[in-house]
């Protein structure tokens, strides 16, 4: 008695995860929860969610609605224990469900075709008849003519007084749906893969400087077995607006004091090594680097002579070949310049770092003014000399977001498999078709019978358009 | 002649052809419906005409190569390129079904998208590209997302054809639900242009018309007469269309057009939407945000709502299995994925953005 209570639970528990109404409970449970984590923000401090639940339900209800959401979960709601569940009780869903289906779905693919009798043929969905002139030997090449020209490779058999042909196409196209049920078990997998053999995590490394590890969360570190070097970062913008075109990082990866790869990159172009990937995130000045940086100029005299010079805050140079000298005595990070010719910072942001450089030739002051690295018509001296502002270098730092993720190609490939699958489900049928001819008072009496299981109108005009052939084909021959 | 110029054509195209396809409804003169058909096409021709001077110019500007110019950067654009594409599968459907009553339920939503556009006053310019932006999967992403919206949109109308055809009783679900949901569509529509009218704005961003004027001359005007009046009226419309709505159903059920085929077209539309926008919409956004910022899934909002649009459409396939559930539910489940995807593609940014990043500080 004991065993056989247990068996029918067993099997209650087996039919609900077979059924495709858990499956779709399971659906509206995914979305209505997952509508509230979007209007929370997740993993955000309290104060900002007390704000926004105080916009929805206003100042008294606010607190207490926070608690009871936090309690629950919904603050960091797709790590929740539920949600997690969730997802498991779908998986597990479509396993059983497979399970309890494909044997029969199996067996449907393949089952060889059978020629039919001619009720049988008049009951299906598509069924068709005409009379052709002539016996069945005659018209029976026009007639597979007819059956391979819609793509069909048929089976003959003989019958009393004709000939049956049957055929199938894309049995194998029932399978679709559990191609696409089982990339989401696979896409699910890649997603475990990643979360516990991966790691995220961030590094913000100035120019010029190196890591070996990245950090995750608060500061937990993350060995990455290798140096990485930032040789240096530039932000290219649309012509002088502040509207950033492109972020650029010149990154070396350096392995037992090699340099073993170098690459530049950008928003949308990451670097790899070692399956761990560099993203340009975002970057930032590093205030106290700021007057310690390096300035490189390319300084061109008015007879052609260039240097290429490397100088600090403070530094004097000489222009070639002449007795000018520039000396370095302020600098601002982003300069502009009004109508009336007044210069102001107005970003801490490197968007157009400017130098102030004091002129002077044989020890006399001659003239000063500034140098904007946007600008170089700024870049021009009196005399025709040209001092060009290339990079304030070694004062901006670049963020680069650090990846890890075993996981992705196995995701990728599920999504591969579900692009797939759904292909299958939807775009291709099973279509089965049987013709059967018969002669009748020295002419022949053509019977089709055919079906589909998905879009019967297109297997449908097809036919049509076999019968239509066949018998203008037979005009034409008379 | 530029790319506004014939934008504008389109546009007044759409609009008429709206009047002409429910004049057409109303008298079921064929003449009638060729016209409405006929301005349609020439909308059509207008509309990828200027989508591909649009696409010249910002190739022009931009210098960056002809796949990452589409004009796909901006609301505006995906805007355009939405209606462009439910035109499209609606002279499909119309030419393949021999059907054109139809045209009447899909060229108002074409309408109301590209009067959303002038009401909500959002920039028409061309924009330069973010780096974010400046990615070939995200061609791939926007187009696709657009087309499956599109035979989604598609859905919604004969979804709610269905629901109007097959709704007998007045306190049955089914039939408050359909006038609920095309009532609060018209009366928000209604009270945008409301707005429009009060403020005659002209924003930078969507997101700034929708944080400092969406009805702030209707349901959210300081003034507590103008808010009651306002709620009243949307009430009263509610109400009408709940106690006349079997006139529309008349309307409707004059032409011989059948729940059948239109549940068909529901089911078909979606058949081909969802795989469109499993492939484009959810797996060509995740490949983009894995190579931009390192996360192939990362619950953001947009993300999630993508996601959530794409389960209530898994939850319309597979309720079809579901004995007993052909039909009016069937139906309602396509009328709210599509309720999803407009919350996917303008609510997100417009109300959540509200709450989320700029909450407060006015
Ligand atoms: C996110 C998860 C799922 C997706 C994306 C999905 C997708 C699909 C698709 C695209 C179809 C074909 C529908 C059609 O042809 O109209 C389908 C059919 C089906 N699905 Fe799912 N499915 C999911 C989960 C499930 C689950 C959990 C079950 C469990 C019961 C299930 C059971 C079925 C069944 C029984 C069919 C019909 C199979 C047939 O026609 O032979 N699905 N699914």
């Amino acid at each position: 008695m004991e065993g056989e209570r247990n068996k029918t639970s067993v099997h209650k528990i087996w039919d609900l995860f077979a059924s495709v109404k858990l499956a779709i409970v399971i659906f509206a449970l995914i979305s209505l929860t997952s509508i509230i984590g979007t209007v929370l923000e997740q993993r955000a401090e309290p104060a900002k969610n007390i704000q926004i639940l105080t916009k929805l339900f206003g100042e008294s209800l606010a607190p207490t609605m926070y608690n009871i959401l936090e309690k629950l979960g919904f603050i960091d709601m797709y790590h929740a224990w539920w949600f997690v569940a969730l997802l498991i009780i779908l998986a597990t869903n479509i396993i059983v469900c497979s399970l309890e289906r494909l044997p029969k779905i199996w067996k449907v693919v393949k089952e060889p075709i059978q020629p039919m009798r001619e009720e049988q043929l008049k009951k299906f969905a598509i069924n068709r008849e005409i009379v052709l002139k002539g016996k069945p030997d005659k018209v029976k090449d026009a007639v597979t003519g007819a059956i391979k020209g819609a793509g069909f490779n048929y089976t003959e058999s003989k019958e009393e007084k004709g000939y049956q042909f049957y055929s199938q196409k894309g049995n194998y196209s029932r399978l679709g749906v559990y191609v696409t049920h089982f990339s989401i078990l696979v896409i699910l997998i890649g997603a475990i893969i990643g979360v516990f053999f991966g790691f995220n995590g961030h590094l913000n490394l100035p120019e010029g400087a190196m890591s070996n590890v990245a950090y995750s969360g608060r500061e937990k570190v993350i060995p990455l077995g290798f140096d990485i070097r930032c040789d240096n970062f530039d932000v290219e913008f649309y012509g002088r607006s502040d509207m950033p075109k492109e972020y650029r990082s010149y990154l070396t990866v350096i392995k037992n004091g090699r340099e073993v790869l170098k690459k530049s990159i950008a928003v949308n172009d990451p670097l790899t090594y070692e399956g761990i990937t560099f993203y340009q995130a975002s970057y930032g000045l590093i205030p106290e680097n700021f007057g310690k940086g390096i300035f490189i100029f390319r300084v061109i005299s008015r007879d052609g002579k260039i240097s290429n010079l490397n100088l600090r805050f403070g530094d004097t140079f000489e222009i070639l070949n002449t007795t000018i000298s520039g000396k370095i005595i302020d600098l601002s990070p982003a300069l502009k310049i009004n109508e009336k010719g007044q210069v102001f910072t107005y970003a801490n942001q490197m968007n157009n770092p400017a130098v102030y450089i004091d002129f002077s030739e044989s020890g006399k002051h001659k003239y000063s003014g500034w140098l904007l690295k946007r600008y170089p018509e700024t870049w021009q001296l009196p005399e025709g000399h040209r001092v060009e502002f290339i990079d304030y270098w070694g004062v901006e730092y670049t963020g680069l977001q650090v990846r890890k993720d075993p996981g992705v190609w196995v995701v990728y490939l599920g999504c591969i498999t579900m692009s797939i699958g759904l292909y299958i489900a939807f775009f291709m049928s099973h279509r089965r078709l049987w013709v059967r001819i018969v002669e009748e008072r020295n002419n022949t009496r053509v019977v089709i019978g055919a079906t589909s299981n998905k879009n019967r109108a297109a297997f449908e005009r097809k036919i049509n358009k076999m019968l239509s052939l066949l018998s203008k084909r037979q005009e034409g021959g008379r | 002649m530029d790319s506004s110029f014939l934008f504008g054509i389109s546009t007044m195209a759409y609009i008429l052809a709206m009047i002409i396809y429910i004049t057409y409804l109303a008298f079921k003169k064929t003449q009638i419906g060729i016209t409405a058909t006929t301005i349609t096409i020439v909308g059509f021709v207008s509309q990828t005409l200027a989508i591909i001077m649009r696409w010249k110019e910002f190739y022009d500007l931009s210098q960056m190569g002809f796949l990452r110019s589409a004009p796909l950067t901006n609301l505006y654009e995906s805007l355009i390129f939405f209606v462009w594409c439910l035109i499209l599968a609606y002279l499909i459907v119309e030419f393949r079904f021999k059907n054109r009553s139809f045209g009447a339920f899909v060229t108002p939503v074409a309408g109301l998208a590209l009067a959303f556009i002038d009401i909500s006053g959002m920039t028409k310019e061309i924009q330069p590209l973010v780096p974010a932006l400046q990615s070939n999967w995200l061609l791939a992403h926007v187009m696709m997302s657009f087309i499956a919206y599109a035979t989604f949109a598609l859905s919604f109308s004969t979804a709610l054809m269905y629901l109007i055809l097959t709704t007998e009783r007045k306190n049955e679900g089914a039939y408050i639900f359909w006038t609920v949901t095309a009532g609060i569509f018209v009366i928000v529509l209604l009270a945008m242009g409301i707005d429009f009218l009060a403020f005659k704005v002209t924003v930078k961003r969507p997101e700034e018309f929708i944080k400092s004027f969406l009805f702030k001359a209707s349901f959210l005007n300081p003034s507590t007469v103008v808010k009651m009046l306002s709620w009243t009226v949307a009430s009263a419309m509610l109400f009408a269309l709940w106690k006349y709505g079997s006139v529309l159903k008349r309307v409707i059920r004059a032409f011989n057009i059948s729940d059948e085929i239109l549940d068909e077209i529901t089911y078909k539309s979606i058949a081909v939407g969802f795989p469109v926008f499993t492939l484009g919409g959810l797996i060509f956004g995740a490949i983009w945000a894995d190579q931009a910022w390192g996360v192939y899934w990362s619950w953001d909002p947009k993300e999630t709502w993508s996601l959530i649009t794409w389960f209530v459409y898994a939850f319309y396939l597979h309720s079809r299995m579901i004995r007993g559930w052909r039909g009016k539910k069937v139906a309602i489940v396509a009328v709210i994925g599509f309720v999803a995807v407009i919350f996917t593609y303008i609510g997100v940014n417009l109300l959540l953005s509200g709450l989320h990043a700029y909450g407060g500080l006015e």
